[in-house]
């Protein structure tokens, strides 16, 4: 095990993994921005290093800052977290050639998930079903249109080196066909600096169904199960819930086997996300996450395993402590995220100083913030300032605890998303489990025309 | 003393924004005292959470120890007086400086960085060990304008 870990990282992620390591006892060592002089994870840790100014690109993704940092304070590892660093492959090869151990996969499966197309391709030679689409890159109007009438509309055409809904057009005949391309190339150049689009069917009303994985060193892979992480806005997650209410049990152990079988593709470490899209019946790989995810609260809490634990098990060369057998789904675990935004003017971000806060508590409340009453929100970083868990025996229980939780969870005088958690908790449709990614969107149509 | 006299005096105190009144009279000895409301600010903004081992003692001098312009390091590292263990440090306290003099090393992921001066004057005191680790910002020098 290791004696000393630094953290990459910040907010809610940096204290979850101090908490972690203060459990395994393991010292840890915290970095932060002048922006964060006051943020809780520096005091948690056993050690604070300041490493640069607020803005991320000085401080949370200053390599040179933060290896340096690592060697002043004689750390064994590393822990990204998510977002920054943690899926920079870059980042992880300077650790490796520092001797400091990333905790996560190697660079190479990093490398190998990031690349849309190679990641799907390597799904599909280990047996995975893909979402039906272009076998390479489109290079041309000849070329969209010839795999558009293969592939059956409508089709989306998607960046290559993207993702968060960029460089993406859906396409519904051959008339739109060209403009689509063309569009989406110059968006992919903008975003990514790189304009290679390829093809795919285009899904319609599915669901985001993602599988927990975790690989040892050893060679042992197992799937702690999925989480339903349909509910969305903009491509970013609002709720997200395990286990999924419309897996059977049988497409539960097909879709978790498959995302043991790709994690093993990939040579993967450590913990990562194997996501799929469900329609109809049928379900099709998306993408791969190579790190731990905002919400791996709702897995930890229906299986029982802590997965921060486990990941710095494994990055110390420990072996998974359990088999996929003992891998039990109980109850049910729905997450809210809590931002600093204000739903009625288009969520924008509403840093500033918490006056008064009460945290939410009670049986099957979890709650994962790094936030305290006095606590200036900082306008640099993301604007999630709590994740609140409830957990109950069923669905509905989840969920009647999720709205008593919600009624008690006071932040003034910032404007938060409680409320709007709050109808979504109400509404029919989302009671009922029967939603796509289109929920949110639909949502709000229904809320205006109130 | 009753309650009528009692309540007056409370009345006195807010009316002439007095926090305690301590009066005696025949024999009897009263005193109030009001206690402050004000925000309570969550105990953890100034908990320590057991022993920390903070990397700069310095980083926030006292104003009565503060005297001249504080260098502080541009970046995380290591502190060197000299850029070798055999040459002399680059300064010394009570040395005049330029701007633009190179005042120490501050190393880096093998990288040795030579840190400028950014402003000229006299060196009054240098506040970090040769050898040691600093923090981003981390006061490093004193200096006194000539």
């Amino acid at each position: 095990m290791f004696s000393r870990i630094l953290i990459a990282n910040r907010g809610e992620i940096a204290l979850r993994i101090i908490r972690a390591c203060r459990e395994l006892g393991v010292k840890t060592v915290a970095v932060y921005s002048k922006a964060d002089a006051k943020s809780l994870h520096t005091r948690l840790a056993d050690e604070a290093i300041c490493i640069g100014n607020a803005m991320p690109a000085d401080s949370y993704l200053n390599i040179p800052a933060i290896i340096s940092a690592a060697e002043i304070t004689d750390v064994e590892a590393i822990h990204p977290g998510y977002g920054f660093l943690a899926e920079d492959a870059h980042f992880a090869e300077i650790c490796e050639s520092c001797r400091i151990k990333f905790i996560g996969p190697s660079p190479e499966s990093m490398k190998l998930m990031s690349n849309k197309m190679a990641a799907k391709d390597t799904m599909k030679k280990a047996g995975i079903p893909v979402i039906p689409g272009s076998e390479n890159i489109i290079r041309s109007k000849e070329e969209a249109l010839k795999e558009s009438n293969r592939i059956g509309y409508p089709v989306i055409i998607k960046a290559s080196a993207g993702g968060g809904g960029k460089g993406m057009r859906v396409c519904h005949n051959d008339v739109s066909l060209v403009n689509a391309l063309l569009t989406a190339q110059s968006e992919a150049e903008a975003a990514f600096g790189n304009s290679e689009v390829y093809m795919e069917k285009y899904i319609a009303s599915p669901r985001h169904i993602e599988f927990q994985i975790i690989a040892d060193e050893k060679g042992n892979v197992a799937h702690l199960g999925e989480r339903d992480c349909t509910i969305q806005r903009r491509h970013q997650k609002l709720i997200e819930e395990a286990p999924s209410a419309v897996l059977s049990d049988e497409m539960r152990k097909k879709m978790g086997d498959m995302a043991v079988a790709g994690a093993k593709a990939a040579k993967y470490q450590g913990a990562g996300t194997v996501e799929f899209l469900v329609s109809g019946g049928e379900f099709y790989f998306m993408e791969m996450n190579t790190r731990i995810q905002v919400e791996h609260p709702v897995t930890e809490l229906v299986t029982g395993i802590d997965l921060i634990k486990e990941q710095i098990r494994v990055a110390s060369g420990e072996k998974l402590s359990f088999h996929q057998k003992d891998v039990k789904i109980t109850g049910c675990a729905i997450e809210c995220r809590i931002n600093a935004e204000d739903p009625e003017h288009d969520f924008r971000p509403c840093p500033g100083k918490i006056s008064a806060i009460n945290i939410p508590g009670g049986p099957g409340i979890r709650v994962d913030t790094h936030v305290y009453a006095g606590y200036t929100i900082p306008p640099y970083y993301d604007s999630m300032i709590a994740k609140l868990i409830a957990y109950g025996p069923d669905r509905k229980q989840a969920i009647a605890t999720m709205q008593r939780a919600l009624a008690e969870f006071l932040i003034e005088p910032i404007k938060t998303t409680v409320d709007f958690h709050k109808k979504i908790l109400n509404d029919s449709d989302f009671r009922k489990a029967d939603f796509s990614t289109h929920f949110i969107e639909k949502f709000f149509t229904q809320m205006d025309d109130k | 003393m009753n309650i009528k006299k009692i309540r007056e005096l409370v009345e006195i105190m807010n009316d002439n924004d007095l926090a305690e009144v301590e009066i005696e009279r025949e024999g009897v000895k009263i005193k109030l005292a009001k206690r402050a409301h004000g925000v309570i600010e969550h105990a953890l903004a100034g908990h320590e959470y057991g022993k920390k081992e903070t990397i700069s003692s310095e980083s926030a001098p006292k104003a009565a120890e503060k005297k001249g312009k504080e260098i502080k390091a541009p970046m995380v590292g290591t502190f060197y007086r000299a850029p070798s263990p055999e040459i002399d440090p680059y300064v010394e306290v009570g040395n005049v400086i330029q701007k633009g003099d190179v005042l120490c090393i501050v190393e880096a992921m093998k990288v040795m960085n030579e840190v400028k001066a950014e402003l000229g004057g006299r060196i009054t005191k240098i506040c970090v060990e040769n050898g040691e680790p600093v923090e981003f910002e981390q006061v490093m020098f004193l200096v006194e304008p000539v």
